[in-house]
């Protein structure tokens, strides 16, 4: 409690990151989720290392993808039922900077964590070290997509009963470029095709969601407080 | 000063109340009243602007508060029935980050300060888990006293506060409306404050 002037902004992600390491079982859950969801692909397919190493990719980011999902209806929810929201709704700061400190405290709550660990787990798939790498990059570009798109869909099923089901449902779809763009990366280079477009089509995909999901974010949240 | 002009709120089919009609000038209070569901809330929220009224006006210093949002927010300060409270922070924290979120900075002196005001000395360091509805409900009126605000609209204040903290909540509003300042609450006691009108919706 040191910056007293800090930016509302900042203050959020402080907030939210403060939150979290109070609550260190839910951020432990879904990296745990994670890595068994991973580690599960290889026990059942079995030790053919070239069929594992062209699977690695998409397994891994099948992997960040469901374990996003997992935290993601609590992004919202208990500052909604608490009234936190509401608060946040009615300051004269810009309320849509609000929700984008929010969503950045979920990535690196969520996301960041998937990055550092993922080439532990591409190891497992006989992954050469310049697939980890792209791999790592893949998903260091990636997982903010998650986490900005994730927000909407959070935003959107705020008090709907039954909501995580259909979050699922609403958010999934919407990830698939990211997938196709991630993991393709990673497959491409292993192919001997260059990564270069997919990393592009990905660091697009990336801009469009940062211009749009917390603008698109903070009106779905304006709604579920009427 | 706040001006209302034929207000109209409706949830779901049910019309709560329509054609409503008030102005509170500065250094004035008001008090609503009714029955449970006459929406006293609804009228408080739409006058927050979390709602949008089916019909009517709102204006601040007149200009309608829709149009100029992020003024009327610093004009503002919103007391509502949830507490807004973070149960795994302790009472130093939340205020910190609830003013901070509004861009109002506050001294850890000041924060420690306020929640002694309100009898919490000893409790600023324990989770808002551990503290009873009374000691929730200081630690919100605390508020008051740290974010600057010229109206403020409280909904139900006095609700689980001891006889001496209603006191101390009295005096808080008679303070702010000597400043200027003016207050929307609703109530279901009486309210011992001059220089106030009583609306039943």
């Amino acid at each position: 409690m040191t910056f007293p002037h800090a930016s509302p902004f900042i203050l959020a992600i402080r907030r939210d990151l403060l939150l979290a390491a109070r609550h260190k079982t839910e951020i432990v859950t879904a990296l745990f989720f994670f890595v068994i969801v991973v580690n599960l692909l290889p026990l059942g397919i079995g030790p053919d290392t070239d069929l594992l190493r062209k699977i690695a990719p998409g397994a891994l980011w099948i992997g960040a993808l469901l374990a996003t999902l997992l935290g993601l209806q609590r992004l919202f929810a208990p500052d909604h039922a608490d009234g936190t929201l509401e608060q946040m709704a009615l300051s004269p700061q810009s309320f849509t900077l609000l929700v984008a400190g929010k969503i950045v405290a979920h990535w690196l709550v969520s996301g960041l964590p998937v990055v550092l660990i993922a080439p532990i787990l591409g190891v497992q798939f006989d992954l050469p070290g310049r697939s980890l790498g792209l791999l790592m990059l893949s998903l260091l570009l990636g997982t903010p997509i998650l986490s900005l798109i994730g927000a909407v869909g959070a935003a959107l099923t705020l008090g709907v009963r039954g909501g995580g089901a259909l979050l699922s449902l609403l958010i999934l779809p919407l990830y698939i470029p990211a997938l196709i763009f991630g993991a393709g990366a990673v497959e491409a280079d292993l192919a001997g095709l260059g990564a270069e477009g997919h990393f592009s089509l990905l660091g697009a995909v990336l801009l469009v969601s940062l211009f749009f999901a917390p603008w698109a974010t903070t009106a779905a949240l304006r709604v579920a407080l009427e | 000063m706040l001006s209302v002009t034929q207000l109209t709120c409706q949830r779901g089919e049910r019309v709560l109340f329509q054609d409503l009609h008030f102005e509170l000038p500065d250094a004035h209070w008001l008090q609503i009243a009714g029955a449970n569901g006459a929406g006293k809330t609804s009228l408080l929220r739409i006058l927050a602007g979390l709602t949008e009224p089916v019909q009517g006006t709102v204006l601040w210093n007149g200009v309608e508060i829709r149009t100029e949002r992020s003024l009327w927010h610093r004009d503002l300060l919103y007391v509502g029935h949830q507490g807004a409270l973070k149960e795994e922070l302790n009472p130093e924290e939340n205020l910190f980050f609830s003013l901070g979120l509004e861009g109002f900075g506050a001294s850890p002196t000041a924060v420690r300060a306020a929640l002694q005001q309100f009898g919490l000395q000893g409790r600023e360091h324990l989770p808002v888990r551990y503290l009873s509805a009374g000691q929730r409900r200081r630690v919100l009126l605390s508020r008051l006293l740290l974010r600057p605000g010229r109206l403020w609209i409280l909904d139900e204040p006095f609700t689980a506060l001891d006889v001496h903290a209603s006191q101390l909540m009295t005096q808080q509003i008679q303070h702010h409306l000597h400043q200027g300042g003016s207050a929307i609450l609703t109530s279901h006691q009486p309210i011992p404050l001059s220089g106030g009108s009583c609306l039943t919706l």
